[in-house]
């Protein structure tokens, strides 16, 4: 199911989880195939952790576990209201 | 959600969920893991000696499909508590070192100590119910 050519990059996690979750600040690192994320949002203020890490899964939808082979999260709410 | 009573994978995973106090969805068994965050998991839940049940998702990808789209989470591993999704590896870790899995498993850290508990429940292969 990997499509040659289009390997994920640190960067574009990067970007698209910042562009989905609002005020979000992201820090991916990985070799293209496991990543890892910590990210921080003031959208996590409140959540659970499972509700937190799923509206990061939420940003690649069907590409985790594909494309995105594996992705580690870590989650903190972020300092501003 | 609205068709399980039509989908047999997806209700042996969810009987296998509601009738197992602690269980672990994986690649591989708790013996050989076949991934880095199963054998993290399963190692977390060894040093707390804490007894549960496991699937290997590997054999059918079937299993892992419906799974993921019954828990609405889209990584192995995924730990169930009382029919609860906990979490993955990351979720798990982070629990364990704070303490909150210890409090969310019913055990209390003194008694865990002291009672070496066999940790191997047996395997189930969801596959076989089919």
């Amino acid at each position: 199911m990997s499509e040659p050519g289009s390997a994920a990059t640190p960067h574009e996690l990067k970007a698209r989880i910042e562009a989905a979750i609002p005020g979000a600040t992201a820090t991916v690192t990985g070799d293209g195939h496991h990543f890892n994320a910590v990210v921080s949002a003031a959208a996590f203020r409140g959540l659970s952790r499972i509700a937190q890490h799923r509206l990061v899964y939420d940003v690649f939808g069907a590409e985790v576990g594909d494309r995105i082979h594996a992705l580690s999260i870590q989650t903190q709410p972020g300092d501003q209201a | 959600m609205t068709d399980e009573s039509t989908n047999p994978m997806r209700e042996a995973i969810q009987n296998a969920i509601g009738e197992n106090h602690v269980i672990l969805f994986m690649k591989g068994s708790p013996d050989r893991p076949m991934c880095g965050f199963s054998a993290r998991t399963v190692a977390i839940l060894q040093s707390l000696e804490q007894s549960f049940a496991a699937v290997d998702v590997l054999p059918d990808p079937r299993i892992r499909q419906e799974l993921s789209a019954l828990s609405n989470w889209p990584t192995i591993p995924q730990l169930f508590i009382n029919g609860e999704l906990v979490g993955g590896c990351d979720i798990v870790t982070e629990m364990y070192e704070s303490g909150e899995l210890q409090e969310a498993l019913g055990i209390e850290e003194a008694a865990a100590a002291e009672e070496p508990a066999s940790a191997e429940a047996p395997p189930l292969s969801i596959e076989n119910r089919l």
